[in-house]
């Protein structure tokens, strides 16, 4: 499963080529870009742990960039 | 400006207003001058302090704020106190304008894809609703009204109207649309009100379609994204550790007794640290990419992945289909051939013959001759043509082939011909031709300018017809007869010889196989056609063959301000960092190297935008 979300007040390049690495790591993602200017976040996980995966995603999100946001 | 910026600017002014107080009582009482200083510094720079400690608590250094942070620490460490403010603000004022010029390029790029539509009328138990296009579902019935965006996808079924693509296609010719036209979603509705049946759901719909790809296109990173975030992680540690050495080696050799000498080597050493940041080039480049692929979309031109830029910029060869692409793709009458009726009883019996037929050569014969007569059974011959009982009648149709069968000769006749007989008597002959678009010998030339050396057309078509193309487009080789597969290996072929990329144009309808295989895939016409815009890497959203020039120039256009960007900052880097080493520049030229180019970069990678 493919979705896309939102990143709110994602200001530099670089923070977000550096999360990208970051949130690619983690177990369960199968496929994770970000698109700095349509500060959009797309993820792609498994369907049956997807929900799970989001979660670890939304939690590193916070710890790494504290100011940026996922909207759901 | 966003609350955020405001917040910024306020601050910053008011740090300046702070410095510029503090200056004049330097030499006057020491206190009150440090403390308005400190005040004047936290007050711009609290923000960077705090998150540099919360990145480095969860183990990120090198970044942006660590870097700002050690540098003006140092410089406060040596005895720079302005200098440490000043930076500061300065750092400020750069991030703030690349702020500004970031919205401002991001909303520009939003605008050019002001496709998306804000509601649909429905049509609800008498009363027309404005609602969410989402909330749509497919055989509801919408309205319209001038001056308005269609919604959603469907099928006009009352009123008459024209109708403005050149948000999805560029072409600023306004279509007729009447009942039983289909309609696109993204276009304006002009003249009048039209109601139309909606024959696909918000998602499917092509709008959903087009900004789903245009969003989707900066997944596929190009070389020189790759190239860049590679970089970017090797350029960070490097230049830090050579702000390590120069604070500690140089020292060591010219004075490492005097305080003042390691002084000097450490402010130099901080003014590295923030050089260091690659936010310029990270930001640049992709931004180019990004208005490139938003411009080229303004125009009817979709690239799938900025990749697909270097590819395209790269093509020498061009390998067009035929059918559709160079020629429009239906078929007409062009000559009638009667041997022992009249002309119009011998295309009033081919056209109720080939009536039931969807074939295009069936509708061009319909579409010319009266058709009223309705065959009472019709066989179809399958390679040959087709048998029909008409007021009692047996007639045949269909090709030299189909002729020979039954018994009667045919006229030989160059081209696309369609052959009929009567009860076993040949009655005559129906040539058709799909002819070229108007301007496809233009987008050859047009192609040839911009350097493409070797274009060949590959079709289905009988030798004759392919060649009497092939001469007017004036292309360097034709291939013709050809099944689908034999695209494939005649692609493959070439290549194998080609030194540079290559580049299939088709239609996109039966040509999904080259498509993927060729370097470049372009679909034409593709509008509202799904396997064509999965298969291909670039859509022409209009049926104009010059489309592919534009893309080429596109491509090119953005290519060479990817590499002014990179070549300008990364000399910019070297040259403040060589300045800064051997003491001539200070840590504000440093901060220029950093916020100040990236600016300057942004204001450059808008310039992908605008192709002509």
């Amino acid at each position: 499963m493919k979705r896309i979300y939102t990143l709110d007040e994602i200001d530099c390049a670089n923070c977000a080529a550096k999360l990208e690495t970051a949130l690619s790591k983690v177990d369960g993602v199968k496929n994770v870009s970000i698109n700095f200017f349509s500060q959009k976040m797309t993820l792609e996980a498994d369907d049956n742990e997807f929900d799970g995966v989001l979660k670890s995603v939304i939690s590193l999100v916070k710890k790494l960039e504290p100011d940026c946001k996922v909207v759901l | 400006m966003n609350k955020k910026q405001k917040k910024s600017l306020f601050k910053i002014i008011a740090a300046a207003v702070l410095f510029l107080a503090a200056l004049p009582l330097k030499n006057l009482s020491f206190y009150p001058y440090a403390a308005l200083l400190l005040i004047s510094y936290l007050t711009v720079g609290w923000e960077i302090l705090r998150r540099a400690a919360v990145n480095i608590a969860h183990g990120q250094v090198f970044d942006e704020n660590f870097l700002m942070s050690v540098a003006t620490i140092g410089a406060v460490a040596t005895g720079e106190y302005p200098e440490a403010v000043f930076v500061m603000i300065f750092y400020q004022v750069g991030e703030l304008f690349q702020s500004i010029a970031v919205g401002k390029s991001r909303r520009s790029i939003a605008s050019l894809m002001e496709i998306r539509p804000d509601f649909a009328r429905v049509l609800r138990d008498g009363s027309a609703d404005e609602t969410d296009p989402q909330q749509v579902a497919k055989g509801e019935i919408i309205e319209v009204r001038p001056g308005e965006k269609i919604p959603l996808d469907g099928v006009v079924t009352d009123g008459a109207s024209n109708i403005n693509t050149v948000a999805l296609t560029g072409e600023s010719m306004p279509r007729a649309a009447a009942v039983g036209d289909e309609v696109m979603s993204g276009c304006v509705n002009m003249t009048g009100l039209l109601q139309i049946r909606v024959t696909k759901e918000f998602s499917e719909s092509t709008v959903s379609k087009i900004l789903e790809l245009v969003e989707n296109s900066s997944a596929r990173k190009s070389k020189s994204e790759s190239f860049i975030t590679r970089f970017a992680k090797i350029y960070t540690p490097v230049v830090v550790i050579a702000a390590l050495l120069l604070a500690v080696i140089p020292p060591l050799f010219y004075g490492a007794g005097d305080i003042a000498v390691w002084k000097s080597w450490v402010y130099r050493a901080m003014s590295f640290l923030v050089v260091s940041c690659p936010c310029a080039l990270v930001l640049s480049v992709p931004l180019s990419f990004f208005g490139g692929v938003g411009g080229a979309s303004r125009r009817g031109v979709l690239v799938k992945g900025s990749n697909f830029f270097e590819t395209l910029a790269l093509c020498d060869t061009f390998v067009f289909d035929k059918t559709g692409t160079l020629t429009k793709g239906s078929f007409e009458v062009t000559g009638v051939r009667a041997v022992s009726v009249s002309e119009s009883e011998l295309l009033e019996l081919a056209a109720a013959c080939e009536s039931a037929s969807s074939h295009p050569i069936a509708q061009a014969i319909c579409k010319k001759a009266a058709c009223g007569k309705k065959p009472d059974s019709v066989e179809e011959l399958a390679g040959l043509g087709v048998c029909a009982q008409v007021s009692g009648r047996k007639i045949y149709a269909g090709n030299a082939k189909l002729m020979q069968k039954i018994g009667v000769s045919p006229a030989d006749m160059p081209g696309t011909v369609v052959h009929i007989a009567a009860d076993g008597k040949y009655l005559g002959s129906i040539s058709l031709e799909d002819g070229l678009k108007p301007n496809a010998a233009e987008a050859i030339n047009e192609l040839r300018r911009q350097g493409v050396k070797r274009i060949v057309m590959l079709t289905g078509d009988k030798k004759d017809a392919a060649i009497s193309a092939a001469k007017k487009l004036g292309v360097d080789d034709c291939r013709y007869e050809l099944l689908p597969a034999d695209k494939v290996e005649i692609v493959e072929d070439l290549l194998e010889k080609s030194d540079g990329r290559l580049a299939f144009v088709g239609d996109g309808i039966n040509d999904a196989p080259v498509l993927a295989r060729a370097d470049v895939g372009v679909a034409m016409g593709a509008l509202g056609s799904d396997a064509a815009i999965e298969a291909a890497d670039v859509v022409l959203f209009d049926d104009d063959p010059a489309k592919t020039a534009f893309a080429i120039r596109a491509a090119r256009k953005t290519l060479a301000i990817v590499r002014q960007n990179i070549v300008f900052v990364l000399i910019v880097k070297l040259v403040i960092l060589a300045l800064v080493a051997f003491g001539a520049a200070g840590m504000w030229a440093a901060v220029f190297a950093d916020v100040g180019v990236a600016v300057i970069a942004i204001l450059n990678a808008m310039r992908a935008m605008q192709v002509k």
